[in-house]
């Protein structure tokens, strides 16, 4: 009995304790209530919004005056024929890049960390970094310039190496894919290689130093020392990497498609624009967005299940 | 100390082993062949900005200009579109990044504050948005509904708050301002929002910097949202100019202003080489004014490293 009214006696005194402090830093409040407002209006409310993908939308019924519809337009979408096509070109070119352009900027990372001589690293790195600022419709328009089949320089030097030439890059389906992750990495490898550089610099010195002793090659020392001291680091950017699974840019692939190779440059994403803002078919288009986004989330929470499980690190 | 440094060198030397040397040269000529790589097309794009259109249209294979001129810069020049596309992303990225930095800050010093009852709860909020969003349909349906289609407003607001940028902000400033600078002013009389501008902002330039530059490369490069949410083509960024002009193959011949002065064939050999000029003339203030800052980015990245 007396255990109790201590307990509740100090619960009191700790409201008490949270309420002054409230009182007191009011205005942090005020200072975060602008950034939250934009986040209410931008994420909250067409969070709230995703609803239309249940109901058959009406611009002059609104949001909740439309019918509810069920889970009419997430079965249209998996009965559409190009269903499997399209997610099957999301999930490939997600995995495509995953699998080549992750590990490439932990390998530059490891290679700059070991330059000695520092003006040639810093400009390694100036050079590396620099696409990153490129914008994608620079990039795009680079690629086809340069991959055009009549005077692409790409061509003149396949010509040149005594290749057949005059071949359609951007035209053909086979290559998309290619084209889309190699550019990817061009565009990304030095700019993705920053944190895993940041975290090699925390490496303590004194590790190589004895390993040297004991006799470890430099590839030993990047393998038994630099690859285990960024592993936390590689880890949470793998799990990072899962969440966007069907989250392909498609600001490029949609300013690389063309007829000749919607076949393979068809994901979801690019799929949701032109159904949803071009057909204006609202409810159908939120469902795939939707789709694509629980299973992204889904994917992130697997992930990082797993990680916590193996590792005890975390995303939150 | 330097002697030290010498003779330890001197024994490194000593002990490279083949297998150290194949490592090492299979790595130099990595990173050799990397940069090349990297720096070449962007180097062809300025050579053939300034180079005949001749050459340019058969394919050469330019190392350096070839038959310097200047035409495809006159056609960039005489664009009106470019212009008018230049001066609205600039009002766009200077509104946009102006305001984005002054919240983003504000936020980010609100969440690096211990004493804030509910700060957990509110940065889950936050993060939330990090990893789960509506859609574009959604989104496109709220902006909409507010009124602001072919608003100018719309590309000054959106992708100012990010909470990625708040955690850095937030990471920094508590690592960097102790608690005992606020106790000392605390039992001085300063209030929080002088606290703010007067010892915390000044202490938070190299995170504030970084801040300003991520928002307006941001929004210097962004070209979805100005595709969703533009109707009027005298409101188009500069980047939805550039689609326009770079992704067709007819570029300039619609352009009634050249039409006049020369043929249609003349244009279309000049087609080219006014796309390499455009390239370079959208992409110039950024890569130039780049390699300075530099230093400042990286230093972003890593404030947000520690602490995702």
């Amino acid at each position: 009995m007396n255990k109790i009214t201590k307990t509740s006696a100090q619960k009191e005194a700790q409201r008490k304790k949270t309420l002054r402090l409230m009182k007191k830093n009011w205005l942090l409040y005020a200072f975060i209530a602008p950034a939250f407002l934009y986040l209410i209006l931008f994420h909250y409310v067409p969070i709230y919004g995703v609803q239309i993908a249940f109901r058959n939308y009406t611009f002059a019924k609104g949001i909740t005056g439309s019918p509810w519809v069920g889970l009419k337009w997430f079965e249209r979408f998996f009965s559409v024929p190009r269903f499997w096509n399209i997610v099957g070109n999301t999930l490939k070119i997600s995995l495509y890049d995953i699998i080549v352009g992750f590990p490439l900027p932990i390998i530059l990372a490891v290679i700059l960390n070991q330059v000695k001589n520092a003006r040639w690293k810093k400009f390694a790195q100036t050079i590396t970094y620099m696409p990153h600022f490129i914008t994608v419709v620079v990039l795009v328009s680079m690629m086809q310039l340069f991959f055009s089949p009549g005077n692409g320089i790409v061509n003149t030097v396949i010509q040149a190496l005594g290749g057949e030439g005059g071949i359609y890059f951007m035209g053909r389906e086979k290559y998309f894919i290619h084209m889309f992750v190699w550019s990817g990495i061009w565009k990304n490898m030095g700019w993705g290689s920053i944190i895993y550089l940041a975290a090699l610099s925390g490496v303590d010195p004194s590790l190589h130093e004895s390993a040297m002793i004991d006799g470890a090659n430099q590839l030993k020392r990047v393998w038994y020392i630099d690859l285990p001291s960024i592993a936390p680091t590689i880890t949470i950017m793998l799990v990072l990497r899962c969440g966007s699974i069907l989250g392909v840019g498609y600001e490029k692939a949609f300013l690389m498609q063309n007829d000749l190779n919607i076949v393979s440059s068809e994901i979801i994403s690019t799929y949701v624009y032109k159904q949803g803002i071009i057909s204006q078919q609202y409810g159908y288009s939120a469902a795939i967005g939707l789709f694509n986004n629980v299973i992204n989330f889904t994917v992130l929470l697997l992930a990082n299940k797993v990680t916590q499980k193996l590792k005890g690190s975390t995303l939150w | 100390m330097k002697e030290n440094r010498q003779k330890k060198r001197g024994f490194h030397r000593k002990k490279q082993s083949w297998d150290d040397m194949l490592y090492s040269t299979i790595c130099g000529v990595f990173l050799i062949g990397l940069v090349i790589i990297v720096f070449y097309p962007l180097w062809f794009v300025l050579v053939a900005s300034v180079s005949n259109p001749l050459y340019v249209n058969r394919g050469d294979f330019l190392l350096f200009p070839k038959g310097f001129n200047m035409l495809g810069y006159e056609k960039v020049f005489h664009t009106k579109k470019i212009w008018s596309g230049y001066a609205n992303t600039l009002l766009y990225t200077v509104c946009g990044t102006a305001l984005g930095t002054v919240v983003t800050v504000m936020a980010g010093y609100a969440f690096s504050r211990k004493d804030l009852p509910g700060r957990g709860l509110l940065m889950k909020a936050f993060i939330f948005t990090m990893y789960f969003s509506g859609g574009m349909i959604p989104l496109y349906m709220t902006v909409k509904n507010l009124g602001l289609i072919n608003n100018r407003l719309v590309l000054i607001v959106m992708g100012v708050v990010s909470t990625y940028n708040i955690i850095v902000v937030r990471s920094f400033m508590e690592s960097n301002i102790p608690d005992e600078l606020l106790d000392a002013a605390t039992i001085d009389g300063c209030g929080n929002g002088r606290f703010f501008t007067r010892i915390v902002v000044p202490l938070s330039r190299a995170v504030v910097s970084v801040i300003v530059l991520y928002i307006a490369v941001e929004h210097w490069n962004s070209y979805f949202p100005a595709m969703l949410y533009m109707t009027d083509e005298k409101k188009y960024p500069l980047q939805l100019v550039l689609r326009e002009i770079l992704m067709s193959s007819q570029t300039a011949i619609n352009n009634a202003e050249f039409l006049d002065a020369q043929s249609a064939a003349e244009m279309q050999n000049v087609a080219q080489v006014m796309k390499y000029a455009l390239i370079v003339v959208s992409t110039a203030p950024i890569i130039c004014v780049y390699p300075f800052i530099q230093k400042y980015f990286t230093k972003g990245v890593m404030i947000g490293s520690v602490k995702g």
